[in-house]
């Protein structure tokens, strides 16, 4: 299959003026291809950069230099040089992103959280809601839930939650941060055929799996993201050269 | 992948060069440039007097920038210099095409018409007749925004805060205005009265295609209902981008410091 999403000479560092102005390079320079059908897993320890990385291909961080292409309605876009109502296009259609944690929707019900994403690109409610009612079937959210806004719901439940979200649309692209980090084996090994099935109608997957399991089951290659680097450097004397992302391994 | 060349656009709804505006000493505020796209929410955040209500008036044809230029794509005439309209070609236009939500209902009800008078208000200016049309099409509305169909024939001086802010958004919806101005449209509202505001406007201006621009101090507010986020400071605009980019990743100074002021939003 062809390349979906492309990040080229990626770099990162934030600037946190609330403390001093403290420069915090992530990562420098990263490059990556994913093709359709094809899982990566991101892949180092707590504090490398992995979420910084997924949340950039989703443009919701910008990092200070380098290219995002997508393929988007048959086109090459960069994501980070994109107008911002295409971004919210590109969101829309081609880049799914799953987060680690809901963001609750104040009184609307989780059937419609789920349903939403499908209806922003035009579905026809009873269609999406049937889709929406499908995945939280097989997510075992039970259906006396469906009605209730999921602000009140468990940890493993909300996330269960977020997971059918981000699976409403059959986005070409995909974005996972830690989906199975609180939930138990028979909804992890749900969530993994989800992927699987996302994989197999070619979809370019890029996730972050702390589990062992779900990585053997559903990724392909790891991309080792940085190391955990503590350089605090003083504003304009920064020395990142240990902000190395190196390349994938098999 | 080779990336494709930028293609033309359709012109925005409305486009804003250059405005200003000052009171005599006191600056309002200073060069500012946007556009708005069909169907955009567009959030405008910054601390007390940073001029969002100034900018705001200017926008909406209520107040003359000192400098600049506003042009608005209507709906039949194309594009339009806002600023060289006569007064009554403003006003149609105004009642027509858009929508103002004012931060006190007050100013933006007729305190003296029944609710379903003052949903009804517009449509009838607008060229509506029939009365029983214009009657069914307000109540309508008033269910829209859960307001108790008893309460049609009353006065909007016996209705609480968030029911005259509600029916202000009726009334201002009824007609489906293309572009909304709302200055503070949840402002002195408590708390649950705000979260169903919230979700009543987010729906309405999601299913009806509205753009809208909307002048909050609150940050829940704009990550729930703006695509795209503009912060301002001492009457300009500092940082703009994705709502969600300038909320997660800011870049100034003083948005690091507004986003870290607040538990989460
Ligand atoms: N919005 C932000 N503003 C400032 N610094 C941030 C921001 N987001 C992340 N960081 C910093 O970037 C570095 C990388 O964080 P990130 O969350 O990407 O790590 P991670 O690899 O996902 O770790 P974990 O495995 O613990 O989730 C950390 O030092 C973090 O403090
Ligand atoms: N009619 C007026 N005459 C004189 N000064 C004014 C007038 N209206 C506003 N100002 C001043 O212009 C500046 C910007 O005011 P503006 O009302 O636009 O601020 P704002 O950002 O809406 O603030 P808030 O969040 O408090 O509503 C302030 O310093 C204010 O005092
Ligand atoms: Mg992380
Ligand atoms: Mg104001």
């Amino acid at each position: 299959m062809s390349i979906r999403l492309h990040a080229e000479g990626l770099s990162k560092t934030f600037t946190l003026h609330t403390q001093g102005g403290t420069r915090l390079p992530v990562f420098r320079d990263i490059d990556l291809a994913v093709r359709g059908g094809e899982c990566v897993c991101l892949h180092g320890p707590s504090g490398a950069g992995k979420s910084t990385l997924l949340r950039s291909l989703y443009a919701n961080y910008k990092p200070d230099a380098g290219r995002i292409l997508v393929e988007h309605g048959g086109k090459i876009i960069d994501l980070l040089a994109a107008e911002p109502w295409e971004v919210v296009e590109i969101r829309k259609r081609s880049i799914g992103y799953v987060s680690q944690f809901l963001r609750v929707i104040p009184r609307i019900s989780t059937l419609d959280v789920v349903a939403e994403p499908a209806i922003f690109t035009g579905a026809a409610r009873e269609a999406a809601a049937n889709a929406a009612a499908n995945l939280l079937t097989r997510l075992r959210i039970p259906e006396r839930l469906w009605s209730l806004a999921p602000a009140t719901f468990s940890g493993g439940e909300q996330q269960r939650v977020n997971i059918a979200r981000g699976l409403m649309v059959h986005y070409p692209i995909l974005l996972l941060d830690e989906p199975t980090a609180s939930l138990d084996a028979a909804n992890r090994r749900m969530v993994i055929e989800l992927i699987q099935e996302a994989k197999s109608r070619g979809t370019a997957v890029v996730g972050i799996f702390h589990d062992e399991e779900v990585r053997n089951a559903v990724g392909d290659r790891l991309f080792e993201v940085g190391k955990s680097i503590d350089v605090r450097s003083a504003p304009h004397a920064e020395k990142e050269k240990s902000a190395h992302v190196g390349a994938s391994v098999e | 992948m080779i990336p494709a060349p930028k293609r033309a656009l359709p012109p925005p709804l409305l486009s804003v060069n250059g405005v200003s505006r000052s009171y005599g000493k006191q600056l309002g505020c200073q060069d500012i440039s946007f556009s708005v796209r069909p169907g955009e929410v567009l959030g405008i955040v910054g601390e007390s007097g940073s001029g969002k209500s100034t900018l705001l008036a200017c926008i909406s044809g209520r107040l003359q920038p000192d400098t600049g230029s506003l042009v608005y794509d209507m709906k039949d005439r194309g594009p339009v210099d806002i600023l060289a309209l006569s007064e009554p070609e403003r006003r149609r236009l105004a009642r027509s095409e858009w929508g103002i939500v004012h931060q006190n209902p007050r100013d933006g009800l007729r305190m003296d018409f029944t609710a379903g008078g003052n949903v009804g208000e517009r449509p009838m200016a607008i060229g509506a007749r029939h009365y029983g049309n214009i009657r069914s099409e307000a109540q309508n509305w008033l269910e829209k925004v859960e307001i108790d169909l008893s309460r049609t024939d009353d006065k909007p001086k016996t209705f609480s805060g968030g029911m005259q802010q509600r029916l202000q958004i009726a009334r201002n919806l009824v007609t489906r205005p293309r572009l909304v101005f709302m200055d503070e449209p949840t402002g002195g509202l408590d708390v649950s009265v705000q979260a169903r505001l919230l979700d009543l406007l987010r729906g309405l201006v999601r299913e009806l295609g509205i753009a809208a621009i909307i002048v909050t101090h609150d940050l829940a507010v704009v990550r729930l209902l703006a695509d795209r986020l503009m912060v301002m400071q001492r009457g300009r605009v500092i940082e703009e981008g994705l709502t969600d980019q300038v909320l997660d990743d800011p870049h100034h100074p003083y948005t690091q410091l507004l986003v870290s002021s607040v538990l989460q939003a």
